[in-house]
């Protein structure tokens, strides 16, 4: 999967949590939970949709990892490459 | 006979507009089968039958605003007869129609009864028939656009307007009739973040759990001893609440928020707990609650942790008596054997009735709470 493709799937996942979430506003370097008013309810269901698209386990300790959705995208390249 | 009436789903409805039917007039329906589904101004709610029976009549029309208590469906109780001297088609009262008719009737699927006949003394013929089934067609047609309307409809403003003219109406009343009082206690939090952090590492993803979920229980396992926080103030004098159904403050992403409840929150494990925390999380955000949710909460528990406030000063939900509310978790400093270090804390506070219950109950309640987050282990 290219990162393009992954950066699709994670605006994809995004959206399903946070409909009014639009694409061209989101920072790709600013926190995600933050910019789009996340809580720990919506992150993990956020993450748990990742999990179950990609197949991709994703460990609590990794979290922090996960900031912004540049880092998230590389994040899941490297876990998936 | 079982009168069916529109359900009270919180302090705040008045009326409710009936949306959809559930059941049919015949049909067999248990103790917490959905009937109906009901808009309020805060979602659309699955409305739940608490007797068993089988339904008799169908008062209420789906579209028509009734005030809460209205009749809105009669049912027979398990053990009744039908009524008797009415059967539904008795054999001399069978409309006129031709045996060709009825065989195209019964092709179509059509009830020949409600065919308007066209033939001879008003019999039904085959055309009577055609034309009846093409008809049947296109109502049905309708109906399915409009559902499809419906459901990429976006909350209208008038919803939003309507959400927070509820939550005036309550949140008034509430400041108007209750006399609030407000206790709060820091609570150390490092053996439950110690023990959460080693839990979800062994966890697959979807199976973990968040600090919320041991906040929860701990209130819920606390109310055991503290039954004066569990129930309501109704007529003039405490209610004591036989369940523990903690409601759950869940705010909407649209704006305003619902409370729905968690039902014998003490009785669920913190992997049961954790489930039907996300299910209710994820309904109330689709609008999709049910009735017993919307109406029953013994007590309210909101948590704004995630949006970094230290610490929250509840306003309680009227009947109930209690609110506890619990800020952030977040590394703080912290005093012990004489030594300051740092370690995560989290300020739980209690909103409560002070007609029901004074001060010094309030602090020794919060104390249980943070008894029981420090052995994580055992919630």
């Amino acid at each position: 999967m290219t990162k393009d493709e992954l950066r699709a799937a994670v605006l994809a996942e995004l959206k399903r949590i946070a409909p009014e979430v639009e694409e061209g506003e989101l920072k790709p370097d600013r926190l995600l939970r933050e910019q789009v008013d996340l809580d720990s309810m919506d992150w993990l269901n956020f993450l748990v949709a990742l999990h179950e698209r990609l197949q991709v386990e994703i460990p609590e300790s990794d979290y922090a990892r996960l900031g912004t959705l540049d880092q998230t995208v590389d994040y899941l390249a490297k876990k998936l490459g | 006979m079982i009168e069916f009436r529109m359900p009270s789903l919180g302090a705040d409805m008045e009326e409710g507009k009936l949306l959809e039917w559930k059941i049919k007039p015949g049909d067999a329906v248990k103790r917490g089968d959905v009937v109906a589904v009901v808009d309020t101004s805060k979602a659309a709610v699955e409305v739940e039958i608490w007797q068993d029976g089988v339904v008799q009549e169908l008062i209420t029309q789906p579209g028509e605003t009734v005030p809460v208590g209205t009749v809105m469906a009669q049912l027979r109780g398990a053990e009744e007869k039908p009524v008797e001297g009415k059967p539904a088609v008795s054999p001399a009262l069978r409309k006129p129609a031709s045996p060709a008719a009825r065989k195209r009737a019964r092709e179509l699927d059509v009830d020949i009864e409600r065919v308007t006949g066209t033939g001879p003394h008003g019999a039904v013929t085959t055309e009577d028939v055609e034309k009846f089934a093409r008809k049947a067609e296109r109502k049905e047609e309708k109906k399915e656009e409009k559902k499809e309307e419906k459901k990429e409809a976006a909350p209208s403003p008038d919803k939003a307007l309507e959400m927070r003219k509820a939550i005036a109406a309550a949140m008034g009343r509430s400041k108007r009739e209750i006399p609030h009082y407000y206790v709060s206690q820091t609570i150390p939090m490092q053996r439950a973040s110690q023990w959460l952090a080693e839990e979800n590492a062994r966890r697959p993803l979807p199976e973990r759990l968040l600090m919320g979920a041991l906040q929860l229980k701990a209130v819920a396992l606390a109310l055991a001893d503290f039954p004066d926080f569990n129930g309501f103030w109704q007529d003039g004098a405490f209610r004591h609440a036989d369940g523990v159904h903690i409601g759950v403050a869940i705010s909407l992403r649209q704006g305003g928020l619902v409370a729905p409840a968690i039902h014998d929150v003490h009785e669920l494990s913190l992997t049961e707990l954790m489930k039907s925390l996300s299910d209710l999380v994820k309904r109330a955000r689709a609008g999709s609650l049910r009735s017993s949710e919307m109406s029953d909460p013994t007590i309210t528990v909101t948590n704004l942790g995630d949006q970094g406030v230290d610490e929250v000063f509840g306003i309680i939900y009227p009947p109930q008596v209690a609110l506890v509310g619990f800020g952030r978790v977040a590394q703080r400093p912290w005093a012990e054997n004489g030594m300051l270090g740092a370690i995560p804390t989290v300020v739980a506070s209690l909103a409560a009735d002070h007609r029901a219950s004074d001060g010094h109950r309030g602090a020794l309640f919060l104390a249980a709470i943070a008894r029981l987050l420090q052995e994580p282990e055992k919630l």
